[in-house]
């Protein structure tokens, strides 16, 4: 056990290597660098101010040069600082949106976990009936709209319309005068929407996997067995097969562990969440390198643990992959 | 029963959906797409006169406005800040020397309370209030101005701005409040530049590295609003300066949103999230006209500090022969252009001065719309349709171009697109291309890699064009990239930056927009106008040249209509 | 098997509405009223009424016109990426699973930090530094999701390449690559297959949240996500601006979607009710 996880661990290196070497790359070839953005079509910015920029963010230099004194950075456990004009550290900028994202993606894969296994079940042991069909499409539609839109229309009809739920943001402007119990209303109220709207639209997958898996155990000769021997549909459904069922599902969730990181900018942005996805994107578009670095290095930390932590629970929970 | 069932359910959920989604829209806001093109845009007018509200309650303080912006700012040192947040956020805590008045057409003073202009327009002269102290009761003297000074020109100090204040050739303090500075040679938009140089405390600053000082999230300064907080992403706040030298803000506390879609902004407005924004034209015309809007906002309309043109490259052979730029600037229906994509909420214009001000030459003619001679002016140019493919060529090659504008700007988008048609009527082939910003500016004006662009240029109030017009600035990253040059042009430039006299001044320019009119290096195309909407509950607001917002500090909630309770 | 799957009546909706868009893209010059550029300044944001069934766009253009073509430039998008992603996913997969080895373990390593990249941010870096030319866009989706078929692909082969079958056509003297493609690769195809349909609905919708940060397909040519980001802005005016788009695009997608569960169901024989 120890070898195994040695060996994985000792392939995070070169993977971080390789990941942080195109993401440099990309970066690097991209028109335009940070210093351009603050000086363009500024008729005050002289070439020497210009020049000046360059010099004080190491741009001059050759680009084997940047990525090696990144490098030698990332090492030392120092990220560096952003290159956008408030110089914040960069762990500061990712420390400040990732708990939210995190928070929020947690809540809603434990919204979509707690309906699509239900359902996922229910549509297996009545396949093909009339209510299979509709969870199905029901399911697909959610998944097939583009996500904007239908927030946009949420927060239309929801927000200003009938005026039940706040419209974007994470807190009301009078969040500090409440009582403790009412900003944690306040909170709920505003997550309802962002939550609500990433549920609909991620459970087709989960729920369809969670379908074929316990379909897959149904069709099994011991599920046979068990109806043969007398025992209730509910109890070969619920005892038996669901626990089968579920093991590949676990190993669905430790592969969205990575995915936990990762914030949708587009509902980011409608809802003005500040959280990972807007970061990385206004990142990239100003040409903030080291943060579009930061965030690179750390998602590529969090996913290989996360697989790696997959294939463990993989493994712990499945017994004919064990070992003898 | 089976099959019809899998069908009828999927055709049930999406005829539900469609259903749903119209609903929610035909409902949003009251008059949804009935085409109302009367806009009582005199009805804005007359509402926001004084007289109007004048029946309302005293002046009173206390209260919060709330705005909302795309992005949020990165740092409140003015002189570091390149994005326009940052600016915004920082336009609060600080103030400059003079700033000019409401009707823009001269400068008053703000922390200079009077200055004199030496008769050889060399040396400037001011005379600082006395009365002024930072928010951390430090007094303000002529040593902040000079450390300003300082920190903005020394090479280390990472701005943009530095250019106006290296024109200074040496700066005297001639006491606590009184300082003079000396030019090489007269420098006539020398008096505006010290509008712009934000003072900043020295005793915070001396001696600390401005580029990495702290003081740029956590400021001390002496304007009208004090820092509060500053959540990233999320809010901006600021508290009502008590001590304000020009009497302290009624509205006692500012908070910017950071929304960065537009949608949300416009559903946040509607329901009261947001107290002021800009609207689009669209927004304008169609969707702010309901009587509940009406009740609870209004909205103004004044002209804008910028202008929409279509540049030519003028290194392009096609471009070269003046005969085909005015033929363009006949195809070209301006006011087709304001109707379309601005709802006629602004003015076709013939040159880069800003209508309403004195600048402005009110004797151009303009061209006007005339396709017909259009035509003719490229004939005499050599352009016929020889081969009947409804394009004109000449020596065997089609007339056909690109013409690029940037990403992310609608108007402009459909500006090139009502423009495509239009020389397309007259046998011109055109493509219309989008570019992304920074690629835009790096790729293909910096390295004057394009046919024709769609671009726009913010006005300043002086009327110097020299970055712009002058045959010296067509390097690298300058901003002649159209590479105009014209020596009688070079030369009016150059005496319009030297004399102070504002009649010879106006003889300059008068004459520059009329060579400019002839030549047509830009075709020139629209001023668009600035349309704010806010909360009716705001009194105290003076439409001028200047806009609306030029006397913020005197804007007030009456106590009866207050809808935050901060207390002052 | 082509019966089994006309029993379902959720594939067939599919598979109808799937051919329905098809021949609404392909006869769409024929089927468009107006000139999908032609704009009318005078009857800007009206709604659906005889003279434009889909009314007009903020630009007096048609929106039907604009729509149809625009399903062009949407199934367009979802072809050709999915035809990028599936040619390398097979072409690397193929190679993995047949020679093991080194070659295996250096392509798994490279599938690997593929995947570790959030697709989306990769997609987004490349297209708002690139030009956002449809075949751009094309090509990055296609590039970043090729490695779901190169994982199946591999497993296939990986297991055919034990059977007898192949080892005897390696003895015969046949080339490496004719066994792969002969014998090895058609039996992997049919969840490729199903991998595509389902990609191809993955990239419209792909399109239209590029669309929505201002760099998917750009005006003036129309697709269904720069309609629907038109409509977006004019929400309160002119439904008919984000709703037909909008229902366009759920359409398109759930159609695909269904079309290719319903084949999966088929093929799978794992999951047949009995």
């Amino acid at each position: 056990m120890l070898s195994y996880l040695a060996k994985r661990l000792a392939g995070f290196v070169p993977l971080l290597l390789g990941i942080s070497f195109v993401s440099f790359l990309v970066m690097a070839m991209a028109p335009g660098t940070p210093v351009d953005l603050m000086t363009d079509l500024n008729p005050k910015a002289s070439p020497e101010a210009r020049e000046r920029l360059e010099k004080y963010y190491g741009l001059d230099q050759p680009l084997y040069v940047q990525y090696g004194l990144w490098l030698g950075r990332i090492v030392r456990g120092d990220l560096g600082t952003s290159f956008s004009r408030d110089r914040r550290p960069v762990l500061d900028k990712i420390a400040e949106a990732l708990p939210i994202t995190l928070f929020l993606n947690v809540l809603d894969l434990t919204l979509i976990l707690g309906l699509a296994i239900p359902i996922g079940i229910y549509s297996a042991s009545h396949q093909y009936s009339f209510a299979d069909r509709a969870t199905t499409v029901f399911v697909f539609v959610g998944f097939a709209m583009p996500s904007f839109w239908v927030a946009l229309l949420a927060m239309m009809l929801l927000g200003e319309q009938l005026g039940w739920l706040p419209i974007s943001g994470l807190r009301s402007l009078d969040y500090d005068s409440m009582s403790l119990l009412g900003q944690a209303w306040d909170r709920v109220r505003h997550l309802i929407l962002p939550v609500g709207i990433a549920a609909l639209t991620g459970l087709a997958g989960l729920s369809r996997y969670m379908r074929s898996s316990m379909l897959e155990v149904l069709r099994q000769d011991y599920i046979q067995t068990a109806r043969a021997k007398g025992l209730s549909e509910r109890a070969v459904v619920y005892r038996h097969a669901l626990r089968n069922a579920l093991l590949p599902v676990v190993t669905i969730l430790g592969l969205s562990i990575p995915g936990l990181i990762g914030g949708s900018v587009i509902a980011e942005t409608i809802f003005a969440i500040p959280g990972m996805g807007r970061l990385f994107y206004t990142s990239v578009l100003m040409r903030d390198y080291p943060v579009v670095m930061g965030i690179t290095l750390i998602g590529a930390v969090l996913t290989l643990f996360g697989n790696l932590l997959a294939d463990l629970m993989y493994v712990a929970v499945d017994p004919r992959l064990r070992k003898r | 029963m089976r099959s019809g069932s899998g069908l009828a359910a999927v055709a049930l959920a999406l005829a539900t959906c469609a259903a749903a989604s119209s609903l929610v829209l035909l409902n949003g806001c009251g008059d949804a797409g009935r085409g109302r093109q009367a806009e009582p845009a005199q009805r804005a007018a007359s509402e926001s006169s004084p007289k109007a509200h004048e029946a309302e309650a005293t002046p009173a303080y206390g209260d919060a406005i709330v705005f909302g912006t795309i992005g949020d700012g990165s740092t409140l040192i003015p002189m570091l800040a390149s994005d326009s947040s940052s600016h915004e956020y920082a336009g609060y805590l600080f103030d400059g020397l003079l700033e000019y008045d409401k009707t823009l057409s001269h400068l008053e003073p703000r922390l200079a309370q009077s200055w004199e202009v030496s008769p050889d327009g060399l040396k400037i002269t001011f005379h600082l209030r006395r009365d002024v102290h930072w928010t951390d009761g430090q007094p303000f003297t002529a040593r902040d101005v000079q450390f300003a000074f300082d920190t903005i020109r020394d090479p280390k100090t990472m701005t943009a701005y530095a250019e106006d204040y290296k024109q200074v050739q040496s700066f005297e303090l001639l006491g606590d409040h009184d300082f003079s500075v000396t030019y090489e040679k007269p420098f006539a938009p020398a008096l505006a530049s010290w509008n712009s140089l934000m003072v900043l405390p020295r005793h915070l600053l001396e001696g600390k590295d401005i580029n990495e000082t702290d003081f740029s999230q956590h400021p001390v300064g002496l304007g009208s609003h004090v820092f509060e907080s500053w959540e990233r992403n999320t809010r901006f706040t600021l508290r009502a300066n008590p001590d304000y030298y020009r009497g302290r803000a009624h509205v006692e506390q500012v908070v910017y949103r950071v929304i960065p879609d537009e949608s949300t902004q416009f559903l946040e407005l509607k329901s009261g999230g947001l107290d002021m924004m800009g609207l689009t034209p669209l927004q304008f015309r169609r969707q702010t006209s309901s009587a509940a809007f009406d009740r609870d906002f209004r909205k103004y309309r004044y002209v804008s500090n910028s202008y929409t043109y279509m540049g030519y490259n003028l290194d392009n052979p096609l471009f070269q022969d003046v005969r085909v730029r005015r033929a363009f600037t006949y195809a070209i229906n301006k006011q087709e252009i304001v109707d379309v994509v601005l709802f006629g909420l602004g003015q076709a214009t013939e040159g880069p001065y800003r209508p309403g001000t004195a600048w402005l030459n009110k004797n151009l003619k303009p061209y006007g719309f005339d396709p017909a001679k259009a035509r003719a002016l490229l004939a005499e140019a050599g352009w016929r349709d020889s081969d009947g493919d409804g394009i004109l060529d000449k020596d065997g090659k089609p007339f056909s171009f690109k013409i690029l504008t940037n990403q992310g700007n609608d108007q402009r988008l459909k500006t090139a697109t009502v423009i495509q048609k239009r020389l397309r009527d007259i046998g011109i082939d055109v493509a219309v291309r989008v570019v992304e910003w920074s690629a835009f500016i790096n790729d293909f004006i910096d390295k004057r890699r394009f046919d024709v662009i769609v671009l726009g240029w913010s006005l300043s109030l002086d009327p110097d064009q020299y970055d712009i017009w002058h045959s010296s600035k067509t390097g690298y990253k300058q901003f002649n990239f159209v590479g105009f040059k014209n020596a009688e042009v070079d030369e009016l430039l150059e005496k319009g930056r030297r004399t102070f006299d504002e009649a010879e001044r106006r003889r300059i320019y008068d004459r520059l927009q009329e060579i400019l009119v002839d030549e047509q290096p830009y075709t020139f195309l629209y001023v668009p106008d600035s349309l704010p909407i806010v909360a009716s509950r705001f009194h105290g607001i003076e439409e001028a040249p200047a806009g609306i917002s030029w006397n913020f500090p005197q804007w007030y909630v009456p106590k009866a209509s207050q809808k935050y309770s901060i207390t002052p | 098997m082509g019966r089994r799957l006309l029993r379902n009546p959720l594939a067939v909706a599919g598979g109808v509405i799937v051919l329905a868009l098809f021949a609404a893209a392909l006869l769409a010059p024929w089927l468009a009223p107006y000139d999908p550029s032609d704009f009318d300044a005078a009857h800007v944001l009206e709604g659906p009424s005889a003279l434009h069934l889909l009314g007009t766009d903020g630009l007096g253009r048609d929106v039907l016109s604009r729509m149809l073509f625009g399903a062009r430039v949407s199934l367009m998008v979802g072809f050709v990426s999915v035809g990028i992603s599936s040619l390398v996913g097979v072409t690397l997969g193929a190679v993995a699973g047949y020679f093991r080895g080194v070659v295996d373990t250096v392509l798994m390593r490279f599938v690997d930090v593929m995947l570790t990249f959030p697709t989306f941010f990769l997609i987004l870096a490349v297209i708002a530094y690139l030009d956002a030319s449809i075949w751009n866009i094309m090509l990055v989706i296609g590039l970043t999701s090729w490695m779901g078929v190169c994982r199946l692909v591999r497993a296939e082969v990986l297991s055919l390449r034990e059977r007898d079958f192949l080892v005897a056509a390696e003895a015969l003297g046949m080339k490496p690559s004719r066994v792969i493609l002969r014998h090895a690769l058609p039996n992997a195809l049919a969840p490729v297959f199903v991998a595509g349909i389902l990609g191809v609905a993955g990239a419209i919708l792909v399109e239209s949240a590029l669309s929505f940060l201002g760099i998917g397909v750009q005006p003036p040519q129309p697709s269904w996500g720069n309609i629907l980001t038109e409509g977006k802005s004019t929400l309160g005016v002119a439904w008919w601006l984000s709703v037909c788009p909008g229902m366009a695009i759920l359409i398109t997608v759930l159609g695909y979607n269904l079309l290719g569960e319903g084949l999966r169901d088929v093929l799978d024989p794992r999951l047949r009710a009995r």
